[in-house]
Parts: structure tokens; sequence; C-alpha cells
């Protein structure tokens, strides 16, 4: 089975996540996640050799409708809620750097 | 006049007969807010005007003798994760604590059309995710019972409005239990419908193949009341149900009708790890559908005991990636300190989500990750099949399976907050139905020796949810349990 989680790959998995933790937060979140998983590892218990993986419990496959128009929010209710706005554009800081000659 | 003994259904009956009137009606439960809210802490927001305004427009078409909807006059609530015009929608996460959605989630839509007045919105564990609404990141709900204890969670304003009477009834969602949990603890009857049945447009999603939004009522005549309204097909919710494959019934029409040669399973092995008090319950609680003439018998579920390992693998995946909308960018929190476009993500997700939320997209995160996808995602779904598995063959030999909600009664405040696992392990009896799809009912069952409430669990076979009610009306009939209030309203 998979080696026990450590602090290194609790960092990789907060930056993967976007968030950025506290060195505490680390600490307290490699103990927690390790006690967790181990919990988890009982899945392993089962031999599943031959199952196949259930991914939700519906018998459903696609799901058609009809391609027609319908009304949509509209400009001012999407950005209703932006926490900053620049006309009809939710702003956000640069994402280009301006040193890399591009 | 309205008293605490009516039921949701009793006061819409009295209502339509010109007994009471909406805007009484609405007027005591806000004075029972008014006296009880500050101590229970149930409620995120409440609407009064708004609540007495609908009232009286209900009074007023009655009068005029305009038609009016199946719940007209009766002062519901909504929790706190399901989208409204008016207030905020808030998840108890302090990133929505601003957050006005621009629509109304299906159930909402469907409430107002049928008349119901709905009294605010409760409180939560943030995002859903907790058995206690400890995790709730705005506010703290005490159990109406015992005011040191958790009402349970997620659902836990919810339950807990319905126990001390500051609503005739609520709607909440489970996910892996966050219905029938805070129920039992409460006292009150919470139902989970099949995976499909109840559309989540509208819905904040936390586990979208395991979500699914159902009523928190005092009687189960109430849940039948409630599932009349809120459930079939919505075309915005592509995984809610085609009513000509699983047509929707009547289920306050069939509640009451026979049920012959009733067989129960139980499951001996897997109930064997709940408290004494909680067993003892649950034994009476057979012997009075035994008493009716049911058949018992014991079955074997070698699956359930792997629920909560894949439940927690599944569950928090699906969240990982739910939750990557809170980016700071769209609504929500955004941090004054982020200087470039990363830490508008990472510095707005640290600063607004709480502990419990950041450890269950970690842990999602870490089981899709490269490397471990196969050993922990892949693995919980193979497990997610056998559990299923259990229950179809389950099904074969009996109409419903008997299991405790909780192995606890409710427990302290604070008890479980440090230790994520133990928190997870209180689930061990709900998760399964989440998994496997099926409908589950938590009916108050008796209470143990510090009068804390007790709930039996009933599960039936996907889109039984009226042979499911109609089991648990039996017991109901035969019981008082579900009349017995909390001290702290009378």
């Amino acid at each position: 089975m998979a080696k026990k989680i450590d602090q290194a790959q609790v960092r990789k998995v907060a930056k993967l996540s976007r968030l950025e933790l506290t060195e505490a937060e680390v600490e307290e979140f490699t103990g927690q996640l390790r006690a967790i998983l181990d919990y988890v590892e009982k899945m392993n218990e089962l031999d599943t050799t031959n199952v196949e993986p259930l991914a939700h419990c519906l018998p459903l496959s696609n799901v058609f409708r009809q391609d027609r128009v319908k009304e949509s929010l509209g400009t001012e209710k999407t950005l209703g809620n932006a926490p900053q706005r620049d006309g009809e554009f939710f702003k956000v800081p640069k994402i280009l750097d301006d040193s890399s000659g591009a | 006049m309205v008293t605490e003994e009516l039921s949701a259904r009793q006061l819409r009956d009295r209502i339509a007969a010109g007994q009471i009137t909406s805007v009484e009606a609405a007027e005591a439960v806000f004075k029972r807010i008014e006296e009880l809210e500050p101590v229970i802490g149930a409620y995120i927001s409440t609407y009064h005007d708004r609540a007495l305004e609908t009232a009286a427009d209900v009074d007023r078409r009655l009068i005029a003798g305009e038609p009016v909807g199946r719940l007209a006059g009766v002062p519901v609530a909504v929790k706190d994760n399901m989208c409204t015009t008016f207030g905020a929608t808030t998840c108890a996460s302090k990133i929505l604590e601003n957050f006005h959605a621009p629509y109304n989630a299906t159930v909402v839509e469907k409430l107002l059309a049928a008349d119901a007045v709905i009294v605010g919105k409760t409180n939560m564990d943030e995002f859903a995710m907790g058995s206690s609404t400890e995790n709730s990141g705005l506010k703290q709900t005490v159990n109406p019972w015992d005011t040191t204890r958790v009402p349970g969670g997620s659902s836990g304003g919810s339950a807990a409005a319905v126990a001390a009477r500051l609503c005739f009834a609520a709607l909440g969602s489970d996910t892996g239990g966050s219905i029938r949990q805070p129920a039992g603890f409460c006292g009150v009857v919470g139902l989970k419908p099949t995976y499909g049945r109840v559309s989540r447009f509208g819905l904040v999603a936390y586990g979208s193949s395991l979500d699914q939004i159902g009523p928190v009522t005092r009687t189960v005549a109430d849940s039948a009341l409630m599932m009349n309204v809120i459930a079939g097909h919505d075309p915005a919710d592509s995984t809610s149900v085609d009513e000509a494959a699983a047509p929707v019934c009547d289920y306050l029409e069939k509640l009451n009708e026979p049920l012959k040669k009733l067989k129960i399973a139980i499951v001996p092995e897997f109930g064997a790890g709940a408290d004494e008090q909680v067993q003892k319950a649950m034994t009476e609680a057979i012997d009075v559908y035994k008493k009716l003439g049911a058949q018992i018998v014991e079955i074997d579920m070698p699956h359930l005991d792997y629920a909560i390992a894949a439940y927690y693998i599944i569950a928090t995946a699906e969240a990982s990636s739910n939750l990557a909308r809170y980016d700071g960018v769209h609504y929500g929190h955004r941090s004054e300190k982020a200087t470039d476009y990363v830490e508008v993500y990472s510095k707005s997700r640290a600063e607004a989500f709480g502990k419990e939320v950041k450890r269950r997209i970690m842990l999602g995160t870490y089981a899709l990750s490269s490397g471990y996808y196969d050993a922990y995602y892949l693995k919980a779904l193979k497990v997610r099949n056998l559990i299923r598995g259990d229950f179809t063959s389950a099904f074969e030999k009996c109409d419903c399976i008997m299991m405790p909600v909780s192995p606890t009664v409710a427990f302290k405040i604070g008890e479980k907050i440090d230790d994520p696992l133990q928190m997870y392990l209180s689930d061990i009896y709900t998760i399964a139905a989440n998994l496997a799809g099926v409908p589950g009912i938590s009916v108050p069952c008796g209470f143990d020796q510090n009068n804390l409430p007790i709930g039996l669990q009933i599960l039936a076979p996907a889109f039984a949810e009226d042979k499911l009610l109609a089991i648990a009306r039996m017991f109901e009939k035969e019981t008082d349990w579900h009349t017995k209030m909390p001290a702290i309203i009378t």
C-alpha cells in the first residue's frame, strides 16, 4: 500500500488545492490525514479484482434535451456577487508577467 | 389556537378550515423564535416581514375562495445550502457569508408554489461537512433536549428548529446521514429520499453523487406531505429521475395502506456496535413490529463495515472538485492580501474555509492525485459497488432493513471536534444508504437514561418512499415517542 502521507505531501496537496496553509495547519493535517488514511486502508481487506467501479447509482448514461435558446441570467445578475468588477468584467490581478518579454 | 402539539398537516388543515389564520401561525412561530432562538441558535437568518406578508396573502386568498397550495400557511425552514433569491445563501461558510443567489433552488420554488411560509434558513456544518453542526463558520446550534449537546449534523439547524417548534417542518440535505442523524439526535422524523427523487438544482454541491434533499418533520405524515411537494423530475437537474421510469405518488394517501406479510431484515453483527441503550430501544422497536405481525429475518451485509472508508474517499474527492469553484473571482470572499492571481485563490480559500472543509478538500485532492487514484478513489468506487450489491441481495429477502440511526445519543459539544476520525465513525449506520442511493428514514423510538432521543432507521429499496413512509407510520401509530417534547419549550 501507499507510503504514509508526510508533511511534504501535505504541502504539495495544499498547493494543488490552492489552499495556503500555516505551518501549524500542515502539522495538524498531516497527523489527521494519516489517521484517516490508515483507517481507509481497511478497504484493502476486500478483494475487488473483478468488481466494476460504481460512480453513481442511477442507470443514467446520456440525458438529452432540446437544443433551444432559453433566457439566461444576464450580465447584472451574473456579476452581482463579484468581489471586484470592472464594467462588464470580473476584475482579477494581472495574470501575465511583464518581464517575460512575451 | 396554535399549540406545540400541532403537526404541519394538522395546521394546514386548520388553516384551510378557517380555524387558524396563517398570520396567527406565523406570529406564533416568530414569538417562539424570539424566546428560544437565542438559546438554540437554529437559524442563520429569519425573514419575519416577508413571512408575514406571505401569510397575509394566503389568508386573503382563503377568504376570497381562491385556490391555495398544499402547504398553504405552514411555517417552514430551509437549510442554508439551498439557494434563495431573498437573503443570503451562506452554507454556514465565511466564503459565502454575503452571497445572494440569483435564482431559487427548485425545492424552494416548489415550497413557494405550495404557499408555504418560509420562516428562515437554518444553520449547518459548513458546506454540509460534519455530524454535529459544530463546523458551522457562522454560529453554534445546540440540542433542544440538552443544550450542552450537539443537535447532530449537518442539518442540525433544521432538526433543532423542528424539535424546538421554531417551524412546523424543514428541509435538510443528506450526503452521509445529514438528515437522519440530526433528526435522530433531536427526536424528530427525517427522510432521505432515493438519489434522484428530489431535484438538487440550487442545492450547493458537496458530494454530487450522494447529496439528496429531504424533509425534517415532527411526524411521518408531515414527511409524506413535504414529499408530495418536493418530489419529482426537474429538467434543470439531469440526475433527477424521469417520472415515467419511477412514478411519484401521493405519499400521504398511501401512508395508511395496510402492509401485509411485512418482512423486516436486521443485520445483527453490524448493529452490535451500538450503545447498550440504543440496542435496547432497537429491540423494543422491532418487538412493536413483531406484535403487528411482521416477520423478522436476520441477514448479513458483509460490506457495510467498509462504508465509512469508501465514503470518506468518494465524498471528499467529489467535494475537492465541487469546491474548486470558490476562487475569489466570481462570487464569495476575496482576500485583500492577494498580490497575484494564484494568491487570489489560495489566500481567499485559506482565509474563508473552516478547518473541516480544508481537511476534506485536502483528503479528496490527495485521493484523486497522480499515483494515489487507483489505490484510493478507484478502490472506493469498487467497494461502493459491493455495498450496493449488499442492498440488492438484502431486498430480495425483505421489504425493509432496520438498524439504529447512530451508535450513540447526541454527544457533548466539543467532545469529538478535535478528532475528525471519531466524528466520521459516528456516521456508521447512515452512510451506506447514500453510497447505494436507497431511501432511509429516522423515526423517534425511545430515550436513554438522560432523556435524550434515540432514532430508529428504516431503509427501503430505491423509489419505495411510499412503502418506507407507511412502514414508519405503522410504528408511529403504536408508540408515543414522537409526541414527546423537549422541556425547554413547555
